[in-house]
């Protein structure tokens, strides 16, 4: 017979899991990407799966939002979510200031693959 | 008995983080620079009163908001703390008069009051993971710092300081997020993130996998920060083409701010529970710290770019440091936190020199500089006292921390470790030597006929700098005491 409530048990977890496959697939695209633009998607996955693991965390079962009301005594967790409103915010900075580098880059070297800009630097050293 | 708030604790970092803004809107380079190190200053001397508070009372303690921890963030500074903050802020009252010069000629005009707002940035970030005792505003701290330094880095002439300043980014932010999940990890578990406060609570839960893997995030994400070998590919590109002030800036300040996070989250956070019994951290430290001493070093002797070859020196100096740490022993953590002031005052030195040569020839490479010896007498002097004290010469403070790492290692019967520690400071021996003999032994070829020293407010600041270096390298009994003062708070917990 098959243990529905071990089933439930999972599934309870199922932010988690997307927490882990997003985080996985975020620093995998981080380092295996040679585009500049795909690597910085890939750290904004990276970055999301954090905040959905913060908000998680801070969820309470049948817990609703944290405001005073009659008949209401189970109450989620606010911190977490709030920690998170600070570190998407810093998210988007590191965002922001990733694409700038990009734009440069691009400007200097007329290209945003990494590996060539690899071989145009190598390039430079023999020459210097 | 709650002490005391002491508002100079908040004004630390307030003072600079203000500071940023108004040099925006003053838009000249004159004028931000004028603010800006009227605000180091500011600082220094808000550092030093903080020091001397920490070593009246033991600490020092601010409750943002008037809300007592663990609900409020509270700021502490105790002596490790303290011992940070007065390097950083020094190295930065230091480095503010060198640098208007030095920027005027590495940095677009229109973009100067930029840099200052960011090197204002950089500084009260710096500062703000010292005093804070709340682990997530630590990272928001760690943001503040890295992301000023990315564009600090980006700033330099070179197109290569555009992609150096993007993988740093890539790799810092890898780092910072992987503390958040450490942070988060821990936060689950004891539902604080009060320093003080998960300290106490650790104890209670240390044995479960959360606590577990929160400690992998947690050294794996500071240790890319810190560029401990082998998570120091950064570092290299990002020191070689910043502007001159910017590597010096960072080199002195940066990573030993990432060490005292280590430190802190090593022996504050799970100070209360046997760290080095219950993980296999020792050996791994360890053995990491040997790789960078050795290999960054092997490395550092090949480069024909000085300012490559100090910045892998920095690696392998970041070795030691974390060899002290790795020890936790009251004499290793000694060793460790002096090495953290004496390294500051020999890196900030050398690269200060560096710069000046910069801003005198144009030129970093070796074979640019052949008899600059005998063209710039003072900068080189200045950085062979620095290159002295790299490799361990007595009388140098590199010498001090030698000396404490090499007695640390002999006190658990690690003499291996001492040996390694002499052997590798021969190889410090043969790059110095290289810049030595490059500056004093050859004869200066044509293009540096005309070269004549460096201005007056570049020199003076880099010889305040080796004054210091050769004054704690030969009196090292007020800085040891610290350093000793640090580390048995630390062992001992607060």
């Amino acid at each position: 017979m098959f243990d529905w409530s071990s089933l439930k048990d999972y599934a309870g977890l199922l932010n988690y899991w997307v927490v882990i496959v997003l985080m996985m697939s975020g620093f995998y695209v981080v380092i295996a990407q040679h585009n500049m633009i795909k690597k910085i998607v890939g750290l904004n996955i990276f970055q999301v799966s954090v905040f959905v693991f913060y908000i998680s965390m801070g969820k309470v079962d049948g817990g609703s939002a944290p405001i005073l009301k009659d008949g209401i005594d189970v109450y989620s967790n606010p911190l977490p979510h709030v920690l998170i409103l600070t570190a998407i915010v810093v998210g988007v900075a590191t965002t922001a200031l990733a694409l700038a580098l990009v734009v440069r880059i691009n400007h200097s070297y007329g290209t945003i693959e990494e590996d060539e800009i690899q071989a145009i630097e190598h390039d430079e050293e023999d020459i210097a | 008995m709650i002490p005391e708030s002491d508002p100079w604790l908040i004004l630390l970092v307030v003072v600079p983080l203000l500071a940023a803004p108004v040099c925006v809107l003053l838009r000249s380079a004159g004028g931000a620079w004028s603010l800006a190190t009227a605000v180091s200053w500011a600082v220094f001397a808000i550092a030093l009163k903080l020091m001397d508070t920490v070593m009246e009372h033991g600490q020092a303690v601010y409750r943002i908001g008037g809300w007592d921890a663990p609900w409020g963030i509270e700021y502490v500074l105790d002596p490790v703390g303290a011992f940070v903050v007065v390097i950083v802020a020094a190295i930065g009252a230091i480095i503010l008069p060198y640098a208007k010069r030095s920027v005027e000629k590495e940095i677009r005009r229109d973009r100067i009051y930029l840099f200052y707002t960011m090197l204002l940035l950089c500084l009260s970030g710096l500062l703000g993971i010292t005093v804070t005792g709340d682990a997530f505003n630590l990272f928001v701290f760690l943001e503040i710092s890295s992301l000023s330094s990315y564009v600090l880095i980006s700033l330099g002439n070179d197109r290569r300081a555009l992609t150096a300043s993007f993988r740093y980014l890539i790799m810092g932010t890898i780092g910072a997020t992987f503390y958040i999940i450490g942070v988060g990890l821990m936060y689950q578990v004891t539902g604080t993130l009060n320093i003080a406060d998960l300290k106490t609570i650790m104890p209670a839960v240390e044995d479960t996998r959360t606590i577990h893997a929160a400690l992998a995030f947690l050294t794996v994400g500071i240790s890319l920060k810190l560029a401990l070998f082998p998570l120091h590919m950064w570092l290299p590109n990002a020191y070689t083409f910043a502007p001159s002030v910017v590597t010096a800036f960072l080199a002195a300040t940066a990573t030993k701010v990432s060490a005292y996070i280590l430190l802190r989250i090593m022996f504050t956070v799970f100070g209360a529970v046997d760290l080095f019994e219950s993980f296999p951290l020792q050996p791994v430290l360890i053995i990491m710290a040997l790789a960078a001493m050795f290999l960054a070093s092997l490395s550092a002797i090949w480069q024909e770019n000085v300012k490559r070859m100090m910045a892998y020196s920095s690696i392998a100096q970041i070795g030691y440091i974390v060899l002290g740490i790795a020890l936790a022993t009251e004499a290793g953590i000694t060793g460790g936190v002096i090495h953290m002031f004496n390294h500051a005052l020999m890196k900030g030195t050398a690269f200060m020199a560096i710069g000046a040569v910069v801003y005198a020839t144009g030129a970093v490479t070796l074979k640019d500089l052949e008899g600059i010896g005998k063209r710039m007498p003072m900068t080189m002097a200045a950085f062979v006292i620095a290159g002295l004290g790299l490799i361990g010469v007595p009388l140098t403070p590199g010498f001090v921390s030698k000396w404490q790492l090499v007695s640390a290692s002999l006190e658990v019967d690690m003499w291996p470790l001492a040996a390694l520690i002499l052997l590798s400071s021969l190889l410090a021996v043969m790059y110095i030597w290289r810049v030595f003999e490059v500056a004093y032994l050859r004869q200066p070829q044509t293009p540096l006929q005309n070269t004549r020293e460096a201005p007056l407010s570049m020199l003076l600041p880099t010889w305040v700098l080796a004054a210091l270096a050769i004054y704690f390298g030969a009196n090292a009994t007020f800085t040891l005491d610290l350093a000793h003062a640090a580390a048995q708070q630390l062992m001992g917990g607060y």
